[in-house]
C-alpha cells in the first residue's frame, strides 16, 4: 500500500533561511499506529533540520528494521535513506561516514534494533566517534511482532497481555556514557519543546551523538503497569537541563547564574546554552552523569535532557588521518598509482 | 659417485617448528631457485598456531613449467622432532634424508632405502655462535646452505639474497652467509658430491615475479580505486588486508599533507565489515572487504541486501578448508555453492575465479568496475593456496589510459535534464537501473535504499505485480551479467574430441600437468577453464559437445559441477567429478589417475612412481 500525503501547504508557511518551508523536509505519510511515539519524533527530527536550515539533500538518514526504523520514510524526503539490515544500520553508517565526511548522517534505531540484536555494532560505532546522530526509538517491546518484551524493558514493567519482565533492564544511554560517547541524551518522545532543541544540537555536534528518546507503543506497551507507557513516562520525568541552540551570530539575552548554566561550542560558531535544572550533576562530567542515571533509576525517575558531552574529541575520519575531500570524491588520477609504481614494485618481486 | 639423475626436477620439504623464522630462510632459498631461473613453487603447509606446532615448506622445482603440487619428497629436511618419524617415512624411496644428528637419531627410525644425512647443526651453530636466539636462527640457514649445496646451486645467488632480505640490517648480513657456508662446509667434507639432483641455471623466469596472491589482490584493490577497507581478522584473508594497508600507506598518501585517500578500518565482526563495504559503496566509494568460508556465512544476510537493493560492492573470498572452522590454515574450493547463492530468498551472485596471482590484481581491480556497473556484489574466489603462497607470476601491468567505470550514476545536471527519476526503472532494457549518490541534488534523485519489495520508484509495496516485476528485471539484469564477465579460456581444442576437462581457480596448473602426462599416452582432453560464474554460453557449447567432461576441484561435493547441472541444464552423466578434498592443493598426478581410473587403466597409478631406489648414494 501506498500512501499519499495532500500536496496542498499554506502559501504563507514559514519558510528557513534557505527559502525552503517545513514542506521540504516533510516524508510519506506514515503508517505506524495512530499515536505513536515514533511519528512524534519524526515530526521533531523535521522540524529541527527545517530550523537549522540544512539543505535537506545534505542529510543521509539509515536505519535498522522494525517500526523505529520504518520512520525515515516519514520524514525528509529529499534525503536519501537507507533501511538496512536488523541491528546493523551502525556498520552501514560507518561506511557512508567514511565515505562522504561532508553529509550529516542521521541513524535511527529501536531498542530491538540496538539493545539486542544490533548491540555489537551500536557499541563498535560509540568506540570509534562516527560524527552521527544516533537516535534509539525506545518502546521497550517488539512493535512489529506484536509486543514482546525488548532488553530495555524494565524488571517488572507489564505489557499488554499481562506479561511482567523478569529481566534486567539495558540503559542505553548509560550505556553510551560508559562506552565513551561523546554527547549523551535521553528525551520522551511527549515533550517535544525538550527534544527538537535536543536534535538539532546533536546534528550540529561535531562527534557521535546519542539520545534515547523513551516512545511510548501505544498498541502494546501503552497499559497499566508499563513502565514504557505515556502516563508512566509523564509521571516520573525528571529533566536535567533546559536546552536551547543557539545559531551564529544571536544574541544571547537571557541572564544565567553562574554555575547553573553551561556552553557548548560547535565548530562553526554556533553554541548550546544549557540551563541546569538538577543539582546533583554535572554535564561535562562522565562520572557525575553515570550517577545521576543510576539514581535516577533508583528513585524510579526517568531522567531525561542532555545528560553528557564533551568538548571537541577526535572522530574516525581524524584518527584515521583520512584526506579532507570526501573519498567519493577523489577522482581516478588521485587514486591509481599508474604503472611506473606498478613496474618498481615487480622489481621488487624478482 | 652417484649418476646425475633429475636436473631441474624435484621437490624439497623442509620440516620445522612453527615460530622458529624457518618461513624466511625457507624462502630465502625458493627465491635462489627462481633468481637462477628455474621455474619454482613454493608452499607453506602450516598450522592454526603461532609457536610450537609442525610446519612444513614444500618446494616444487620443475622445469617444465609444472607447478602444481606434487606427490613424492625427493629431499626431506628434517629440523622438528614433532614429527620426525612421519617426516622420514615420507621421503621417496632413493631420496634424500637431511636432519640434525648433534643428538643421536632413536634407533631404527632411519631407512635403508634412502639416503640419510646427518649434519651436527646445533652443535655447528653452538660452535659459531653466542647468542642462544642466534643459534636458533642460524641454524635454518645451516640447512639452506647444506641443501643448496646438495643440489650444487650457485651459492652468490644465495649470498645475494641474503644481502637483499637484510637490506637496512647490514650487520645481519656476514653472520647468515657464515652460516650458509658452514652448511655448505659440512656436507662437502663429509659427503659425496654431487647428489642425483642438481638446480642448474636457465632463463626461464625471464620478467617474471614472485608474489603471494593476497597481495596481487590488494594492488589490484589499490589500482581499482579501493577507498574504504573493512575488515575482521580470518586466515587466510588477513594478510590480504593488510597488503593493501601497506601499498596503500605508501602510495596513496596526499603528497602535500600526508593523510591518507583511503580509509582502513578493522571491523567488529564480519557482519560490520561487510556493512561498512556496502554503506560506502551506497554513498558512492569504492568499498570492498576480504574474508574466508565462516565470514561468508556470517556476511549471507548482507549479500542478500546488496543484491536486492543493488548496491555495488566487492568481497573477496580466500578459501580455506570447511565445513565449520574446518581447517583453518590449509587449502579448499569449497564455498562455491554457498557464494554463488548466498543468503535466502532468490539470490545469487557473480563470482571471479583468478588462476594466478597476476590474474588476481587483474580480477580484482576489474572487479570494482564490474559491481559498479552491474550494481551487485562481485566475489572474487581465491583460495589459502593462490592467497598465501608465493607464486612466479606473470608480471603486474596497467594500462594508464584507462579510467574507471562507474556505471549508471546520475549527477545533478542528468537529474535536471531528465523528465523522471525512478531507481528501479529499466530505462536501457538491460535490466540495469539507475542510481544516484546522497547529497547530489537538493530536490531531486533522492530515494529510499531497502531490503523490503518495492516498485520501480522505490517506493515500499506489497503489491505482487511491482514485486515480480523487480524480481524478473533482477533476472534480466543476470543475463546481462554474463556480457561482462571474463570468458573460459579454451586450449587444446579438436575437432571430433569426445572428452574434456573443466578447472578453474587454483586447480589450472595441476589440470594441465595431467592433460600433459595424459597426452603421452595418447588420451587426449579439450581442455577449458571457467573463469566466471554465471557461466558463459561457451561453456554450455562445450558440455554440448563433448560425452565426457571431467570437472576437477577441491571439495567434496563437486560444487562446481552441481552449479553446471543447475544452471545451464546439461545432462549430469556427462560432467565426471575429480575431486581432492584433502587441504593440500591438488596434484596433477591425482587428476591424472582419476581419469585413467574413470576410463578404465587402473593399473598402473603414477602417485606410487616415485620410487628411485635403484640409484646409490654413499655416505662417506
Amino acid at each position: 500500500m501506498t500512501y499519499v500525503k495532500p500536496a496542498f501547504r499554506h502559501p504563507e508557511a514559514a519558510k528557513n533561511k534557505l527559502g525552503y518551508t517545513r514542506k521540504e523536509y516533510e516524508g510519506a505519510l506514515s503508517t505506524l499506529c495512530a499515536g505513536c511515539g515514533h511519528d512524534s519524533i519524526s515530526a521533531a527530527i523535521v522540524q529541527g533540520i527545517f530550523e537549522l536550515s540544512i539543505p535537506p539533500h545534505r542529510v543521509a538518514k539509515l536505519s535498522g528494521i522494525g517500526c523505529s526504523s520504518k520512520t525515515p520514510t516519514y520524514f525528509l524526503g529529499n534525503s536519501h535513506g537507507f533501511n538496512s539490515v536488523h541491528g546493523r544500520m551502525p556498520s552501514v553508517a560507518t561506511g557512508a561516514y567514511l565515505a562522504n565526511k561532508d553529509l550529516i548522517y542521521l541513524g535511527v534505531s529501536g531498542d530491538g534494533d540496538s539493545a539486542s540484536i544490533g548491540m555489537g555494532q551500536f557499541v563498535h560505532a560509540i568506540r570509534r566517534n562516527l560524527n552521527m546522530v544516533y537516535i534509539v526509538m525506545n518502546n521497550g517491546c517488539y512493535g512489529l511482532t506484536k509486543g514482546q518484551d525488548s532488553a530495555t524493558a524494565d524488571p517488572g514493567s507489564i505489557n499488554k497481555s499481562g506479561h511482567t519482565n523478569l529481566f534486567e533492564t539495558i540503559d542505553m544511554a548509560g550505556m553510551a556514557l560508559e562506552l565513551g560517547a561523546s554527547f549523551v541524551a535521553r528525551s520522551f518522545s511527549g515533550d517535544k519543546e525538550q527534544l527538537i532543541p535536543l536534535i538539532k544540537a546533536a546534528v550540529s555536534f561535531p562527534g557521535f551523538a546519542f539520545i534515547d528518546v523513551i516512545s511510548p507503543c501505544v498498541t502494546f506497551n501503552n497499559n497499566k503497569g508499563s513502565t514504557k507507557s505515556y502516563d508512566y513516562v509523564r509521571d516520573h520525568l525528571e529533566t536535567v537541563a533546559e536546552l536551547d541552540f543557539v545559531p551564529l551570530a544571536e544574541e544571547i539575552t537571557s541572564d544565567i547564574a553562574s554555575g547553573e548554566s553551561g556552553r557548548i561550542t560547535m565548530h562553526d560558531g554556533t553554541y548550546l546554552q544549557i540551563n541546569k535544572l538538577a543539582l546533583d550533576w554535572d554535564p561535562t562530567d562522565r562520572i557525575s552523569s553515570l550517577t545521576k542515571i543510576h539514581r535516577s533509576r533508583m528513585n524510579q525517575e526517568v531522567v531525561t535532557g542532555l545528560l553528557y558531552y564533551e568538548a571537541e574529541r577526535k572522530n574516525l575520519h581524524d584518527i584515521l588521518n583520512t584526506v579532507d575531500t570526501p573519498l567519493n570524491a577523489l577522482e581516478y588520477y588521485e587514486l591509481c598509482p599508474g604503472n611506473s609504481v606498478l613496474q618498481t614494485i615487480n622489481a621488487e618481486l624478482r | 659417485m652417484s649418476r646425475i639423475e633429475k636436473i631441474n626436477d624435484c621437490v624439497i620439504r623442509f620440516a620445522n617448528v612453527n615460530g622458529t623464522g624457518s618461513a624466511s630462510a625457507n624462502n630465502l632459498f625458493a627465491k635462489a631457485i627462481f633468481r637462477m631461473g628455474v621455474p619454482v613453487s613454493p608452499k607453506n603447509i602450516f598450522p592454526s598456531n603461532i609457536q610450537g606446532l609442525p610446519t612444513w615448506y614444500e618446494i616444487r622445482v620443475n622445469e617444465k613449467g609444472h607447478l602444481g603440487r606434487r606427490n613424492g619428497i625427493d629431499i626431506m629436511v628434517s629440523i622438528n622432532p614433532q614429527s620426525l618419524a612421519k617426516d622420514i617415512a615420507s621421503v621417496s624411496a632413493g631420496g634424500y634424508f637431511i636432519y640434525d644428528n648433534t643428538k643421536p637419531m632413536p634407533k631404527g627410525l632411519l631407512r635403508d632405502e634412502v639416503n640419510n644425512i646427518g649434519i651436527p647443526m646445533t652443535e655447528i651453530c653452538a660452535q659459531n655462535y653466542a647468542d642462544p636466539r642466534q643459534r636458533l636462527l642460524f641454524k635454518n640457514m645451516v640447512y639452506v646452505g647444506a641443501v643448496a649445496t646438495l643440489l650444487d646451486m650457485e651459492m652468490a645467488v644465495l649470498e645475494q639474497m641474503v644481502s637483499d632480505q637484510f637490506k637496512g640490517k647490514e650487520k645481519l648480513i656476514t653472520p647468515n652467509v657464515k652460516a650458509l657456508h658452514l652448511g655448505r662446509q659440512y656436507l662437502i667434507d663429509h659427503f659425496e658430491l654431487p647428489s642425483k639432483f642438481r638446480i642448474e641455471r636457465r632463463d626461464l623466469n625471464k620478467d617474471l615475479i614472485m608474489i603471494d596472491g593476497n597481495s596481487a589482490c590488494a594492488l589490484g584493490a589499490l589500482y581499482g580505486g579501493a577507498t574504504v577497507a573493512a575488515w575482521y581478522p580470518i586466515t587466510p584473508s588477513t594478510s590480504l588486508m593488510s597488503a593493501f594497508d601497506e601499498y596503500a600507506s605508501s602510495y596513496r598518501l596526499d603528497p602535500k599533507t600526508g593523510k591518507k585517500k583511503f580509509a582502513f578500518v578493522q571491523a567488529e565482526d564480519e557482519l560490520a565489515a561487510i556493512g561498512i563495504a556496502i554503506g560506502a559503496n551506497w554513498n558512492g566509494a569504492r568499498g570492498f572487504t576480504a574474508t574466508s568460508g565462516p565470514g561468508i556465512s556470517l556476511m549471507s544476510e548482507f549479500l542478500g541486501l546488496a543484491y536486492f537493493a543493488e548496491i555495488p560492492l566487492v568481497l573477496i573470498d580466500v578459501q580455506r578448508g570447511g565445513p565449520s572452522t574446518g581447517m583453518p590454515t590449509r587449502t579448499q574450493q569449497s564455498d562455491i555453492l554457498a557464494c554463488a547463492y548466498a543468503s535466502h530468498g532468490d539470490t545469487k551472485h557473480p563470482l571471479l575465479f583468478p588462476s594466478t596471482p597476476r590474474e588476481c590484481f587483474e580480477m580484482t581491480a576489474e572487479a570494482f568496475d564490474l559491481a559498479e556497473q552491474l550494481q551487485t556484489p562481485i566475489i572474487l574466489m581465491s583460495d589459502l593456496d593462490l592467497g598465501m603462497n608465493e607464486h612466479s607470476s606473470q608480471p603486474l601491468v596497467w594500462d594508464d589510459r584507462r579510467n574507471y567505470k562507474r556505471g549508471k550514476v546520475l549527477n545533478a545536471a542528468q537529474l535536471d535534464e531528465i523528465k523522471e527519476f525512478g531507481r528501479y526503472l529499466d530505462v536501457d532494457g538491460d535490466g540495469i537501473p539507475y542510481r544516484t549518490i546522497p547529497g547530489t541534488h537538493p530536490t531531486k534523485g533522492s530515494f529510499f535504499t531497502r531490503g523490503t519489495s518495492r516498485d520501480e520508484m522505490a517506493r515500499y509495496t506489497e503489491e505482487s505485480e511491482p514485486y515480480v516485476r523487480n524480481m524478473d528485471r533482477l533476472l534480466k539484469k543476470w543475463d546481462t551479467i554474463k556480457n561482462y564477465l571474463p570468458a573460459p579460456e579454451w586450449q587444446n581444442q579438436e575437432q571430433e574430441n569426445k572428452m574434456g576437462m573443466l578447472y578453474f581457480g587454483t586447480s589450472e596448473s595441476s589440470s594441465l600437468e595431467a592433460a600433459d602426462l595424459l597426452e603421452e599416452k595418447g588420451i587426449h582432453l579439450d581442455l577449458g577453464r571457467i573463469r566466471a560464474f554465471p557461466f558463459h554460453p561457451s561453456i554450455a557449447d562445450f558440455i554440448q559437445d563433448h560425452q565426457k567432461i571431467f570437472v576437477v576441484e577441491q571439495n567434496r561435493d563437486a560444487q562446481m559441477r552441481t552449479l553446471l547441472i543447475n544452471e545451464l541444464d546439461v545432462d549430469p552423466a556427462r560432467l565426471i567429478p575429480v575431486l581432492n578434498y584433502d587441504g593440500l592443493p591438488i596434484t596433477g598426478m591425482l587428476i591424472h589417475d582419476k581419469i585413467m581410473e574413470h576410463i578404465g587403466y587402473a593399473s598402473t597409478t603414477l602417485t606410487d612412481q616415485h620410487d628411485l631406489r635403484k640409484t646409490s648414494f654413499s655416505a662417506s
